[in-house]
Parts: C-alpha cells; structure tokens; sequence
C-alpha cells in the first residue's frame, strides 16, 4: 500500500469500510512495517469501525501490546523514580514515554522499547552510580563504544536492567556534542513540567517535546519510523492549533534551540502529510534565507518516505534515502570525526566478522 | 534445488486458524508444502495473516555455502540455515511468528490434541517425548491433533485453538512414528541444530475439523525415563502455574489478559506428570488419567 493511502486511512478510519481483503492485508502490514499498527488500530477502535474478524485480530493484538507497554513503562517510570529521587535531580521523560505519561494524543496506541530520559550534564555520575546500584548495567563494553558515547555522543551508552531486561539512555543534551546545531538542553530541563506522583520524574513543556522530536527526526538518518513520528508531531501539533500565541511561542522556541531549519522542515512535512494546519508565515519565518534549501529537503524526503512492505523502495526512493542518511551523519559530526568514525566501526566489524549473534527486531 | 522462474512458489494456505502465503523458489519447500498441506484449502481472495518467503542467501552465499532466509512480511527475524534446511526452517519460522505475533491468544510451547470435545495438553520440555507421545495418541488411540508445537488459548473463550501442522520429530522418534499405522513421514534432513530432523504429517481429520476448538480438560506434563517404570503423580496447580509459565512464548507480553487465562485454564484441568519407559506405558497412562481409550 502506498503512502498516500495509509495516510487517508488514518486520517479517515471509516474509509476502511470500503476495503477488500486483499486491501486489508496491505493496510495491515504496511501499518506494521511502519510502526503505526498500534495507533491505526486505536483510531478504528475509537472510530467504532466494523472490521473483519481476521484483520480485527491482528488489529485487537496490536492494541493489546501498546496497552501492555503503556503499563510497563508506568511501571519502569516508578522504578526509576524511586532510584534517582535521592540524587534531588529533575530526570526529564523524553519521547515515547513522555508522551504516554503525559498523556498527550501522540502516545495513545504507541509503540515503543526504550525509556530516553534528560538529566543536567553536571549530574551524569552521580546518575550513573545510582542506575548500577539500582541494577542497571552497561550493555556495551567494548571500550571504543564506551568513548564513542561519552566524548561525541549526547547521552550514556545504554543500560539494560539485570532483572527485567528494560532498556534507559540517559541523555545530557539533546544532540551529539559534535553536532552542528546546538539545542539549549538547560533550558527544557528549566522548563520542564513536574510528573504528578513522581519525586524527580519530568516531562518537557509542550514547545519543546514538539521541537524535540522534530529535531529527532530531521537528524536521524534511518526513516523506518519517519512516519509514527510525523503522526506524533501532528497529534502533538493539533493538541494546540486552536491557540492563537501557540504558533509564536513555537517559533520563539525553535530560534532559541537553534533548531529553525530542522523544525522548518518538520513543518513542512506534516503539512504536506497530514494536512496540519501549520501557518505560512511561521514556515518562512524560521526557513529564513534557507527556505529555497528546505523546500528542496522536503522533496528529498518526500520521495524517501516510502512505506513498503516488500521491501523494495523505487531506486529514487533508495537514493533519497542514501543521501538523508549522509545528511544525518554530517549534521552529527564534523567530516575528519566521521572518516574516523565509520572506518573504526568498519574495521570492528571485520575483526568481529565471526559475530554471530541472532538478530531480533521483532515488531508487533 | 532452484525452481525454474516459471514454477516459483507463490502459494496461499488456510493453516488454522490463520492464512499464510509462502514464497520461495526452493524446490524443497515446495515439495514440503505438497507432502504437508496437501490437504489445505487453498483461498483465493482471503485476508493474509502471515507474507512468508523463503529466499537464497545474500552475496556470496547464494552459491558459496548457500543459505535460505526465512522473511515475513518482510522481517527477517533469523540468521540464515544452510539451503537445505528451507523446509524445516519454514516450520520454525511459522512457530515463531505465531509465537512472537500478538494477536490477542496466549501461546505456549505444548502439544495439544482433543477427544470428545476434550483437550489433553503436554508441555514440551526437551527430551520428555512429547512429540513422540502426541504422534501416537493420533495415530494409535485416535486423537485429533490440534497442534504439535504450539498451545493456542483464546482468553476469551477458554478454548484452545487447533493449528494442524507437521509433528516434528527428532533423532530416534522418526523411526518409532514411522512404524505407526497410518503415519506419514517426510523427508529426513541431517545435521540440524537439533541432529537429524523429520516431520509426520497430521492426519485428515486434524485438518477437516481445525476450525473446531477444544475445552482444556487434562494437563499432563510427560517424562521418558528408559528402564524406571511407569507412575502417575498428581502435580499442584500452583507448580503447573509456574511449569507453564516457563514455556509460555508470550504471557508476559499478554499481561493480565495473559494471566487471568492461565489461571482460568488451570482452574479447569487435572494436572498430572507422567513418567514412563515406552510408548505403550505412556498410552496406558494417558488412558488411565483421561479415563478415554
């Protein structure tokens, strides 16, 4: 199923009704490969759409899991509460888990794996510390790795719980040190809302969970999730479309994170995708001189958007997306640190070429 | 081994309770679909629960070593097996996408098979003989197979689901089965993760009566103990809580769904552990705990 059709779907579940069962397969495991299978299902459910028994299944599961996540991560949230209150430091709930603790729209039907938290760079050892005590563990232990994160990377490598096997990053700013642009991480700290029943749980304001994620996707150079996450801004977004300073203070915010271009692009996109009613005047005000650039970007990622089962995008598709994946690196690291980057990584791997691990990227 | 372009297998299968489409351009997989699913209604126009292919190796290993890969619906949740392992590997791939799919059932690793509306579960700890075991209560006591692998519960109903496929057998059992009146055992493939490996295909009835689901009634955990005699012992619920739980594929994903039909199964069933020596001490038990013969 093309784009353009899960799209009018999840805009309008009752158009379902019209598919045939070969239509449904498609809807289906298109929504699954893009990680939206949870949220289209939630939407039929809340739609009170009749669909057939076979698709409901799987429609019925889906909707199942993200409940189930939804519970795990409220409890993950407690645990990690109760192991950071002592530290008297604000633990800011990013993404996936920010959204469903936050209760926004964007988190209903998610699906999700990790736990992203934001603490105040001066904290980290003091958080680290409590994490292993608390029986976190580091999950990468080659020392390259190690470095890698700590020197260049905006967060600690990853840590896995012993005894539930639940996965944090810990993040002290919201791009790699290394990166081009420079987001104010004190001022979302400084801004950030208290989670109600929680000692140092926080979530971001509004503006910047929206700028966050914007920045998330115009700086990530893999797009398997490009769409969940655009359903995210949208619903985010639309939370706030009605607020006449909204749009303003948006735009405020984005220009003080440094991050206009990339909340420009993100703009554009869910405009394009899901009809947000996104201002004009908002889009050429951060796009600024570079307007003609993004609007380029946008068509870049237009055609690399492809939601496709079989797995095999046209070839301007598989170009698109090479040349959003070389974009995303040069963002994130200066060209010498890259080169040295990408050949240690390489050299890593034919070294470890017996590595044999059993992959696992099961979705729902 | 590879079909010509012409003869490509793109086929669609009603494998309750789901619908599968395999593809795959391995004469082997075909050959095994043909042997197995014979007997499969075949729809043309029906929702697909599982896209399957089963494809040759990447690069070198298309002819270097060849391997096949096991994709659904596009994932490719394993490492490649040797080419001539696609056909058993087709089977494994479909138990843990039935497995690791939510789709609203609790699945755990058992053998289930029912006689007068009745289910008998044996859970599959290795080595206890549940394959064994569950191809000759069909073939020799006349109980429908309603899985071999895989015990599908409905939450919802309490029933357990029928998913007819392939018993699979291992090392010493392959023989033993295929000496059954009525068995028929594919082909052979050697040097497996789990030493040499056949299927025993499930019989006509298992197949024409799978959309019939069965009340769980007896839960019996089997031992193969050669040379110590046969013995009934009744096992406690609360153990058979945890036994189950430890073969479950998906109960903590399943939440309190999960859990409440567990508990709802147990409060249904006897459970047992039965130890025995031979398939006949093993038959005579089961007769004695199901009062069936």
């Amino acid at each position: 199923m093309n784009r353009a059709s899960l799209l009018e779907l999840l805009k309008h579940p009752q158009r379902t009704t019209a598919l045939s069962p070969n239509g449904w397969t498609e809807f289906i495991a298109t929504a699954r490969n893009a990680n939206l299978l949870g949220k289209v299902a939630q939407r039929l459910h809340e739609a009170g759409v009749a669909v057939p028994a076979a698709p409901l299944r799987h429609l019925e599961g889906a909707r199942l899991l993200s409940e189930r996540q939804h519970h795990s991560v409220a409890w993950e949230a407690q645990c990690i509460d109760a192991t950071l209150a002592q530290t008297d430091e604000p633990v800011v709930l990013l993404k996936g888990a920010a959204y469903v603790l936050g209760r926004k729209a964007a988190g209903v039907g998610r699906l999700f794996g990790d736990v992203d938290v934001l603490v105040p760079p001066g904290s980290l050892g003091k958080i680290e510390i409590r994490l292993m005590a608390g029986g976190w563990t580091q999950m990468k232990s080659e020392e390259y790795d190690q470095r890698y994160y700590r020197e260049w990377m905006h967060e600690l490598p990853p840590m896995i719980h012993v005894r539930r096997g639940t996965v944090i990053d810990v993040h002290h700013t919201i791009l790699p040190l290394t990166a081009r642009s420079h987001p104010d991480a004190d001022a979302i700290i400084a801004h950030s809302i208290p989670l109600p029943g929680y000692r140092s749980l926080r979530i971001p304001c509004d503006e910047d969970l929206i700028i966050h994620s914007m920045c998330h996707l115009a700086h990530e150079g893999e797009l398997h999730n490009a769409l969940r996450d655009l359903d995210d801004i949208n619903s985010l977004l639309s939370e706030h479309a009605d607020s006449p300073d909204f749009w303003g203070q948006l735009g405020d915010r984005a220009e003080h994170h440094d991050l206009a271009a990339s909340v420009a692009l993100c703009l554009m996109l869910v405009r394009q995708f899901f009809d947000t009613p996104v201002p004009e005047s908002l889009v050429l005000r951060l796009a600024g001189a570079d307007a003609t650039a993004i609007r380029r970007l946008t068509r870049l990622y237009d055609v690399a958007i492809v939601p496709d089962p079989e797995g095999r995008p046209p070839l301007r598709s598989l170009a698109a997306q090479l040349l959003i994946y070389i974009r995303s690196h040069w963002l994130r690291m200066p060209p010498r640190l890259l080169v040295q980057h990408l050949s240690r990584k390489a050299w890593q791997r034919l070294t470890l070429a017996s590595g044999t691990s059993p992959k696992n990227k099961q979705g729902a | 081994m590879v079909l010509p372009e012409s003869r490509v297998l793109d086929t669609t299968l009603r494998i309750a309770p789901f619908v599968v489409r395999v593809r795959s351009p391995f004469a082997s997989v075909l050959a095994h679909l043909e042997f197995f699913y014979r007997d499969c209604e075949k729809p043309q126009k029906a929702f697909i629960d599982f896209d399957i292919r089963l494809l040759p190796g990447l690069g070198a290993h298309r002819f270097w070593r060849p391997q096949a890969r096991f994709l659904v619906d596009d994932q490719n949740p394993f490492l490649p097996l040797p080419v001539n392992q696609a056909a058993p590997m087709f089977e494994w791939g479909l138990n843990w996408t039935i497995a690791s799919r939510s789709l609203g059932f609790v699945v755990f690793h058992a053998a289930v098979l029912e006689k007068n509306g009745n289910a008998i579960i044996l859970p599959g700890f290795p080595g206890a003989g549940k394959s064994t075991l569950c191809a000759a209560l069909c073939h020799l006591r006349g109980w429908r197979l309603l899985s071999d692998e895989l015990a599908i519960l409905d939450p919802v109903s309490g029933m357990l689901i029928a998913n007819p496929r392939p018993i699979s057998l291992k090392n010493a059992s392959i023989d033993i089965v295929g000496q059954f009146p009525g068995a028929r055992v594919g082909e052979r493939y050697l040097d497996t993760r789990k030493g040499t490996v056949a299927h025993a295909a499930p019989n006509l009835d298992a197949i024409e009566n799978a959309s019939q689901p069965a009340l769980p009634r007896w839960l019996v955990f089997p031992q193969f103990a050669p040379g110590e005699g046969h013995q009934v012992s009744p096992v406690s619920h609360a153990e058979a809580f945890a036994l189950i739980g430890e073969q479950s594929f998906n109960q903590e994903r399943m939440g309190e769904i999960g859990f409440r039909a567990l508990c709802t199964l147990l409060g249904n069933v006897d459970c047992h552990q039965i130890e025995y020596g031979s398939t006949s001490d093993a038959l005579e038990l089961v007769a004695q705990v199901t009062q069936q013969d």
